[in-house]
């Protein structure tokens, strides 16, 4: 299920921070619709919409749902592959206004665990993660330099973050350099 | 760190945002029946406010979502953010 960021797309292996994983789930979906689209999407996946800004829902499942716009979500699942899955929300979703893409290629996810997860993401991404602020569990589109990302708090201090495939290295690369204030001995 | 309330997020930064003109400009419902000039000027002539302006922004690196705020332009302070297709906020200064 995981291995690290340093393998794969040509990452030097001295950016192969420990507190850095690259974990892959089976598949990932962005769902758009209206709000009974959204809930048949729901019930056919056994979980709760995420239905307000910053909502994970998923939790205790092999499934994450991620709050991303007002009718826009992001569906990871971390078993089930993309066509059984497409398949079934398909069918949930028949006769309803929809826009279903299978994203899973598109990007890749990063989990990045440390001490100082959320100041070294503070040294790209602008949102305030405080924890009272941004709650274990939360989850948002946001940016980290030039590049977008969603960031899901799994922890206070772990963090998984969903980068477009070609961004990947460029999100690595500057986490490894802004870490050094935080980890010099990597 | 400018801070910007999304209508639908609520306060979030300045960096997630992205501007996208001034507001409440509808384009004309039958364009082929709009003189030469007056579709230059909808397409072309804006009030460049001093001051209170409405406009409209997006959410980029947020919701995605497009709203409109006022403005002050001489000041940079947001005085109000509201969702597309609702009315300008009137008396707000
Ligand atoms: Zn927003």
């Amino acid at each position: 299920m995981s291995d690290t960021a340093s393998s794969g797309i040509g990452m030097g292996t001295t950016l192969a921070p420990a507190w850095l994983q690259r974990v892959t789930p089976a598949a990932r979906f962005v769902l758009q619709g209206g709000p009974s689209a959204l809930a048949a999407a729901a019930r056919a996946l056994g979980i709760p919409d995420a239905d307000a800004p910053g909502r994970c829902s998923g939790e205790g499942t092999t499934l994450t749902l991620i709050w991303l716009g007002p009718d826009e979500r992001l569906l990871i699942a971390w078993l089930e592959d993309a066509a059984s899955l497409g398949a079934r929300l398909e069918a949930a979703l028949a006769g309803q206004a929809h826009s279903l893409v299978d994203v899973t290629q598109r990007q890749v996810g990063l989990r990045l665990a440390a001490a100082f997860a959320a100041d070294l993401l503070n040294c790209g991404c602008p949102l305030d993660l405080d924890p009272a602020r941004f709650p274990v569990g939360s989850g948002t589109r946001t940016l980290f330099n030039k590049t977008d990302i969603v960031l899901w708090r799994r922890g206070v201090d772990d963090f998984h973050i969903e980068v477009w495939r070609s961004f990947e290295d460029y999100l690595v690369r500057w986490m490894a350099e802004a870490a050094q204030d935080f980890a010099p001995q990597r | 760190m400018l801070l910007i309330r999304c209508p639908h997020c609520g306060e979030r930064p300045e960096p997630e945002f992205a501007y996208g003109g001034e507001a409440h400009i509808a384009r004309p419902a039958d364009p082929a029946a709009v003189s030469d000039d007056d579709w230059a000027a909808y397409l072309y002539l804006r009030t460049n406010a001093k001051g209170v302006h409405a406009e409209r922004w997006r959410h980029t690196r947020g919701c995605g979502r497009f709203f409109n705020a006022l403005r002050d332009t001489t000041t940079d302070r947001f005085i109000a953010t509201y969702k597309s297709g609702e009315k300008r906020p009137e008396g707000l200064r």
